[in-house]
């Protein structure tokens, strides 16, 4: 019988107050007896519609009651069987869009809290000793560009079926976004590389510092025996507003914002990396990058931290939780409100941001209100430090250098449904191809592209 | 990792290296610049390639001890390994065809940029007058290796201790004067400097590339740190750059941005309170 208790089961997180001074991980996870009582809620309904709203398929109800078993070992399996990074997924997917999304204990209370669950499986795991068999080469090789999500799936998803895989990585740290992107508190820094020396395990290479479209061309790739190339090179470039002063001293991207402090460490005094030490910090944007920017913020000691959103919160594109623990933590959210200049001082560093108030209009066929201006509502908030967070634009370096690689209008790669390029044996995926998204979604991709470039590869 | 093949001082704060690193070497093109990272602490920081050996598998870099990352660089030895060495990043210098006389001017370590495109434009049998600018005559370096790749060499010096005393432009406008025809200004150095090349020709519609080196992380156009405003739009320096027409380039503003860590390099030893977990401004 299942436990029909209709909320979620509390999961225990740092004191807000503290944490908003620390980047120790916010969520402290389900103990034992806790996902116990949680995977119970589920009603292991027939129509499973919570796998549905997977994007790489976790057989998620099959997962939840080997946990009411007590096999946990069984439940990681369930899972890792089809995802290559639960331990991620179970802390940053947006759920409430996906799996829980779909759980029919949410259409009378909360749905069952999968995400948590799936997190406490691979966390489980983490501390114990998890054999993985390196399969039997099959001798073709496999070049994947860039080592974030996509690409981390589909190398795993290619080295499970025996193919000699090699990550291209820019940066002198394998992970992307989940490095350099996602913070200490939310995603902590050593379950990426556990899950990146699980991988390593399975015999996959990871080449840093190697910038292809720079050091090596796609075709050269090919030229070096790699039969086939999987592209997950990121979004890239920040987008800015276009307003005067955002060349002053003390305006970020929240690419670097973010990229100084989480990979690059600004927050630990042994690092040598610099940041402002800002005392009232403006974050334009909202979505979950806006929300993470404005965290760090706060917990590099900033005294006040706004998110300036041109919409209202109904339309904030920010994972719910994520606002909320912003919110807990005492940022500011300052909505329909619009950026029209960064205000600087003499020195030409930033002093203030002046902003316009803004009004919804008529929502558009997908329901997404347009927003107006309200003539003359025009309000300065001071601030020392200003984040813009308005998305990115995909990376141009491979396309420039690569012959046959074409892109749309927005510089994203094309490709068809199972990822393939229009360049022969060249696949893409994540933000490469979608512009800024989830990273289960370029989980998903990259799982699609080694499901394609396995076909091809068998029947060439 | 990258071994320190040659390390050589040019003079008390500039300091040359030849490192191995043969993909890089393979690839590098005049104008290209690598990213450095000492060891896992330290930063990344972005330097222009002065010289490459495809055959040996080298390059060169030419670097003044400047901040912490510089100092510790200067520090490795010949046999050493750096960490994490990048690229060659950005896009090379692009002369337009048919040009037959060209000023290259250098400011100080900017110089060991500067050399590498005069020889690049000599071999080419391009006329180059070569401007080399430095605080004094102690300072000075490359001197011999930059007569062998110009038509004239003309050194100045702030103090008037070696060349001719005056700034790089007091020479380059004197030249101008003289009725020299330049097709192409090419200014690598300071960014004040580059600043003062570019007023002095811009009267006369010289075409002047400078090579910008603002603050830089990925150098791959992700962080958007080294963006810089050119022609009244942002542009970035790692993948629209390092070079850029220096008559549309907002200097004032790269200075600024330039500067915006000056009080943290002066306290970067700080007392950090261990209460909030070693979270520095906890």
């Amino acid at each position: 019988m299942a436990n029909m208790q209709p909320n979620k089961t509390p999961i225990c997180e740092q004191d807000p107050k503290v944490r908003a001074r620390n980047f120790y991980e916010v969520s402290l996870g389900y103990t034992d007896e806790e996902a116990l009582n949680e995977a119970k809620r589920c009603l292991n309904c027939k129509t499973k519609p919570c796998t549905t709203g997977c994007p790489v398929g976790v057989r998620i109800p099959e997962f939840l009651e080997k946990i009411v078993e007590g096999d946990i070992p069984a439940a990681y399996k369930i899972i890792t069987s089809t995802n290559g990074l639960p331990a991620v997924c179970g802390r940053v997917c947006p759920q409430e869009n996906q799996c829980e999304g779909k759980c029919v204990r949410g259409i009378k209370g909360e749905p069952v809290a999968i995400g948590r669950l799936e997190r406490y499986c691979a966390d489980y795991m983490a501390s114990r000793e998890i054999k993985i068999e390196r399969p039997a080469s099959n001798g073709h090789k496999v070049a994947i560009v860039g080592s974030g999500p996509s690409g981390l799936t589909c190398a795993s998803d290619l080295a499970k079926l025996g193919y000699d895989v090699t990550i291209f990585e820019a940066f002198h740290t394998a992970g992307g976004v989940l490095m350099y992107g996602i913070p200490e508190f939310r995603l902590p820094k050593s379950i990426v590389q556990h899950e990146i020396e699980n991988l390593k395990k399975l015999g996959v290479k990871i080449e840093t510092d190697m910038v292809i479209g720079k050091i090596l061309s796609i075709d050269e790739l090919f030229d070096m025996g790699y039969e086939s190339v999987f592209i997950g090179s990121g979004a890239g470039l920040p987008n800015f507003m276009g307003i005067p002063g955002e060349g002053l001293v003390g305006v970020y991207s929240a690419n670097e914002y973010l990229t100084r402090t989480n990979l690059m460490k600004a927050y630990l005094n042994e690092y040598d990396t610099p940041i402002i030490k800002s005392k009232a910090v403006a974050v334009v944007g909202g979505g979950n990058v806006a929300m993470d920017a404005a965290r760090c913020a706060m917990r590099l000691g900033a005294e006040k931290v706004y998110v300036i959103y041109r919409r209202s919160e109904a339309e904030m594109p920010a994972r719910k939780e994520e606002a909320l623990h912003a919110k807990e933590e005492g940022i500011e959210f300052v909505y329909l409100t619009n950026p029209i200049e960064i205000l600087g001082d003499e020195n030409g560093r930033v002093n203030g941001i002046k902003c316009l108030k803004m009004e919804l209009g008529e929502p558009d066929e997908r329901g997404r209100h347009s927003v107006n201006e309200i003539p003359d509502s025009e309000f300065i908030i001071p601030i020392d430090t200003a984040i813009m967070s308005i998305g990115t634009s995909p990376n141009p370096l491979i396309r420039s250098t690569t012959h046959g690689l074409e892109a749309n209008k927005r510089g994203c790669l094309i490709v068809d449904e199972n990822m393939l390029t229009t360049k022969k044996a060249v696949y893409a995926g994540g933000d490469a191809v979608t512009g800024a998204a989830t990273v289960i979604l370029a989980m998903g991709a990259g799982k699609t592209a080694a499901k394609a470039i396995d076909e091809y590869l068998r029947n060439k | 990792m990258f071994k320190i093949i040659r390390k050589r001082e040019l003079n008390d704060q500039v300091m040359l290296m030849v490192i191995e690193a043969p993909l890089i070497a393979k690839k590098a093109k005049a104008g290209q610049f690598i990213i450095f990272r000492t060891d896992e602490l330290g930063e990344r920081v972005p330097l222009t390639i002065a010289d490459y050996d495809a055959d040996k598998g080298t390059i060169t870099i030419i670097f003044q001890k400047i901040g912490r990352s510089t100092m510790q660089l200067g520090t490795m030895e010949e046999g050493d390994c750096i960490l994490d060495v990048v690229g060659p990043l950005g896009i090379p210098t692009h002369f337009d065809e048919g040009i037959k006389r060209v000023a290259v001017i250098g400011g100080g370590v900017g110089c060991a940029i500067a050399y590498p495109q005069a020889k690049a434009l000599f071999n080419a049998g391009v006329k180059v007058d070569l401007i080399a600018g430095f605080r004094s005559k102690d300072i000075v370096i490359l001197e011999d290796e930059m007569k062998a790749v110009s038509t004239n060499l003309y050194i100045t010096t702030d103090d008037g201790s070696y060349g001719s005393k005056g700034f790089v432009t007091t020479k380059l406008q004197e030249l101008i004067n003289s009725g020299v025809k330049y097709d192409c200004v090419v200014a690598i150095g300071p960014v004040p400097m580059m600043k003062f090349v570019c007023n002095v020709t811009k009267p006369y519609g010289i075409k002047t590339i400078v090579s910008l080196n603002p603050i830089m992380i990925d150098g791959t156009g992700m962080c958007g740190g080294c963006r810089v405003t050119v022609d009244g739009k942002i542009k970035y320096a790692c993948v629209d750059g390092p070079d850029f027409n220096g008559h549309k380039v907002d200097f004032d503003e790269l200075i600024r941005r330039n500067s915006a860590y000056k009080d943290f390099e002066e306290d970067s030893r700080g007392h950090i309170c261990r209460l909030t977990g070693g979270v520095r401004n906890g």
